[in-house]
């Protein structure tokens, strides 16, 4: 898997460079700012780009514009954007293009190295992974959304574990229950908020854009 | 019809008032003699009541408020408050007014007064003529000019309408010009007004070194006992680990672990610290983006609508960000709210990018919220008054409660 890493810290650059390597991914570009980032992402077209949200010049949330500038560019580009902070905003707009293949992480999650690699394959084979705590903040909250407040509780779990990345198989391993009635919930999901079998592939992500919406 | 009236009113004023001028100036030195101290004390709240009715008018006249310009009275007995009626400027300004109201009321009012009876009198000349003995009204415009019966007096009538003409045209004005007078003798001067300034200014100050040293407070107590603390753990899980990787091979993931859930706690504390102090989204996006972030992670519905040219400054953002949070809990913890609405409204003046800065905080919740009521609000207040900001609430019991806060800023 070909990567590129854009991170302004010299030593969490590095460590995601080793632990890249380490995981037999290819580090094809390091950068450290916004406007190199979308150049790197334009010439060497990665399986997957690892953003930092914060970087140079603004220090705002440069690389979360750049990453969504690049993916204007080359359209569904595997990104995935690492926080110290979570915001819903940020996850919306990264996840606005309907396209899929985005991943929004704490950089927490990056010290749990082997479940950070998985998440990161996930993405760059077109998942869509939304940090732990983007999901259990939109389980407080109320929706307006019609279509979430006819999910059932266990509907519920099993689409904000969807947004978390998780395959149906492992949903089911957390939640005790078999695949099937996994798939059986998440075909419940998908009726009830009006996704046609025929986007089938991309069901997962509309159903997750919608819950992050709610 | 007021301004006659007024014309009217103000001259039999000036004449009492050019009285108690008199009262009052020798009451003052009276108060040697000793009889002098109840004498000033009622002369000078004479003198005040006698001003107020004169900055009442003024300021009706004027459109605008005419503040009492007076130091507050001292508690205690007479000869404190005697000291400080005789050291207050306004007291001396008074009685300068008292005497230039002597002359300007009849140069304003009395000349306006006198327009207005001149054009009766030339109206009726022809009568006045007939019905006085026949030498007094002859010669009203000098000896070159001689009436010899009524009918020749009628030449004599048109004055009156050309006299009303320039009553009415000088009346508004010259009122005016008086009102103008009262302001600048009895209203504040400018070292009152600044003086006054900075006595808010202090207050708002204090409040605000108060807020800042508990905030400080409070940041270093939530550091020392959270990620300090984890970070003095994961230093010895790690050290011990070091230590065990010879002797206990076995024992080493598990510190590793918990090494691992050392820095997960310090940094999940890190960023609650941060924050708290200043959030991250409010730095990227402004106002208009943290409020947003705000209002997707509260859990009760919650509306945005921002109209704002641009950036303000940070510290306003924060301000009014820091604002917002304090009312949407209060809202949240308090109010039972089914949904809540968010307007922030930048108003520009008329010249430059300095304007005034609006936010609602509204919700359908039960009412009844109060400054009073809680050190939340009061709080925010205090938070504002360090930007000259205002606070109100408005929040009858039953609902609905609107929290209105205004803050003076510039845009970018």
């Amino acid at each position: 898997m070909r990567v590129v890493v854009a991170e302004d810290l010299t030593l969490l650059r590095e460590g995601l460079i080793r632990i890249f390597r380490a995981n037999g991914c290819e580090v094809v570009d390091a950068v450290d700012d916004g406007p190199a980032l979308i150049r790197a992402l334009t010439t060497h077209r990665p399986d997957v780009a690892v953003v930092d949200v914060r970087l140079p010049p603004t220090f705002t949330d440069e690389g979360l514009r750049a990453a969504i500038e690049a993916r204007r560019r080359i359209p569904g580009l595997p990104v995935v954007v690492l926080s110290q902070y979570v915001e819903q905003l940020y996850a919306r707009e990264l996840m606005s293009d309907r396209a899929g293949a985005v991943g929004y992480l704490l950089k927490d999650r990056v010290m749990d190295v082997g479940q950070f690699v998985t998440n990161v394959r996930q993405v760059a084979a077109g998942s869509t992974v939304m940090d732990p705590e983007v999901v259990s903040a939109l389980l407080t909250r109320r929706s307006t959304d019609p279509r979430l407040l006819e999910l059932s509780p266990r509907e519920h779990e099993v689409l904000a574990l969807m947004a978390e990345g998780h395959s149906n198989a492992a949903i089911a391993g957390r939640m005790f229950v078999t695949e099937k009635t996994v798939s059986k919930h998440s075909h419940q999901i998908f009726t009830k908020l009006g996704l046609r079998p025929s986007e089938d592939d991309h069901r997962r992500i509309l159903a997750v854009l919608a819950y992050l919406e709610g | 019809m007021s301004l006659l009236g007024g014309s009217v009113a103000l001259l039999a004023g000036s004449v009492v008032g050019a009285g108690l001028a008199t009262l009052w100036i020798t009451s003052v030195p009276s108060v040697a003699l000793g009889a002098g101290i109840p004498l000033t004390l009622l002369a000078t709240v004479l003198v005040r009541w006698f001003a107020d009715l004169h900055r009442r008018w003024a300021a009706d006249r004027l459109g605008e408020p005419v503040p009492r310009p007076y130091i507050p009275a001292p508690d205690g007995g007479w000869l404190p408050r005697l000291g400080a009626i005789v050291r207050d400027p306004a007291s001396w300004r008074d009685w300068a007014w008292l005497v230039a109201n002597a002359v300007t009321a009849w140069f304003t009012s009395g000349l306006s007064l006198l327009l207005f009876l001149g054009g009766f009198f030339y109206l009726l000349y022809p009568l006045v003529y007939a019905l006085t003995p026949s030498e007094v009204f002859r010669t009203p415009l000098g000896d070159a000019f001689r009436l010899h019966s009524v009918t020749q007096s009628f030449v004599l009538v048109p004055l009156g309408p050309v006299l009303f003409v320039l009553w009415y045209a000088t009346a508004p004005r010259l009122a005016n010009l008086n009102a103008r007078v009262i302001r600048a003798l009895l209203g504040p001067t400018e070292q009152a007004g600044l003086r006054a300034r900075v006595e808010q200014l202090a207050t708002s100050r204090a409040e605000t070194v108060d807020t800042q040293a508990g905030e400080l407070r409070r940041i270093e107590r939530d550091l020392h006992d959270g990620a300090q603390a984890r970070l003095v753990s994961l230093g010895m899980s790690l050290g011990l680990a070091e230590q065990l990787l010879h002797d206990d091979p076995l024992a080493v993931p598990r510190l590793l672990a918990e090494a691992r859930e050392s820095t997960a706690g310090a940094l999940t504390e890190l960023r609650d610290l941060v924050r708290g102090i200043h959030p991250p989204v409010l730095a990227d996006r402004g106002l208009d983006g943290a409020l947003r972030a705000l209002a997707l992670a509260n859990p009760i519905p919650t509306t945005v609508v921002t109209r704002l040219p641009g950036r303000l400054p940070a510290p306003v953002e924060s301000a009014a960000y820091f604002a917002v949070t304090e009312a949407l809990a209060n809202a949240i913890k308090h109010a039972g709210a089914g949904h809540i609405g968010i307007t922030v409204e930048f108003a520009p003046h008329q010249a430059g990018p300095t304007g005034n800065l609006t936010v609602r905080v509204t919700d359908d919740g039960r009412g009844g919220a109060s400054v009073d009521g809680g050190t939340g609000l009061r709080g925010i207040a205090r938070r504002l008054a360090a930007f000259d900001g205002t606070l109100t609430v408005d929040s009858p019991p039953g609902g609905p409660t609107e929290i209105r806060m205004s803050l003076p800023c510039a845009s970018s």
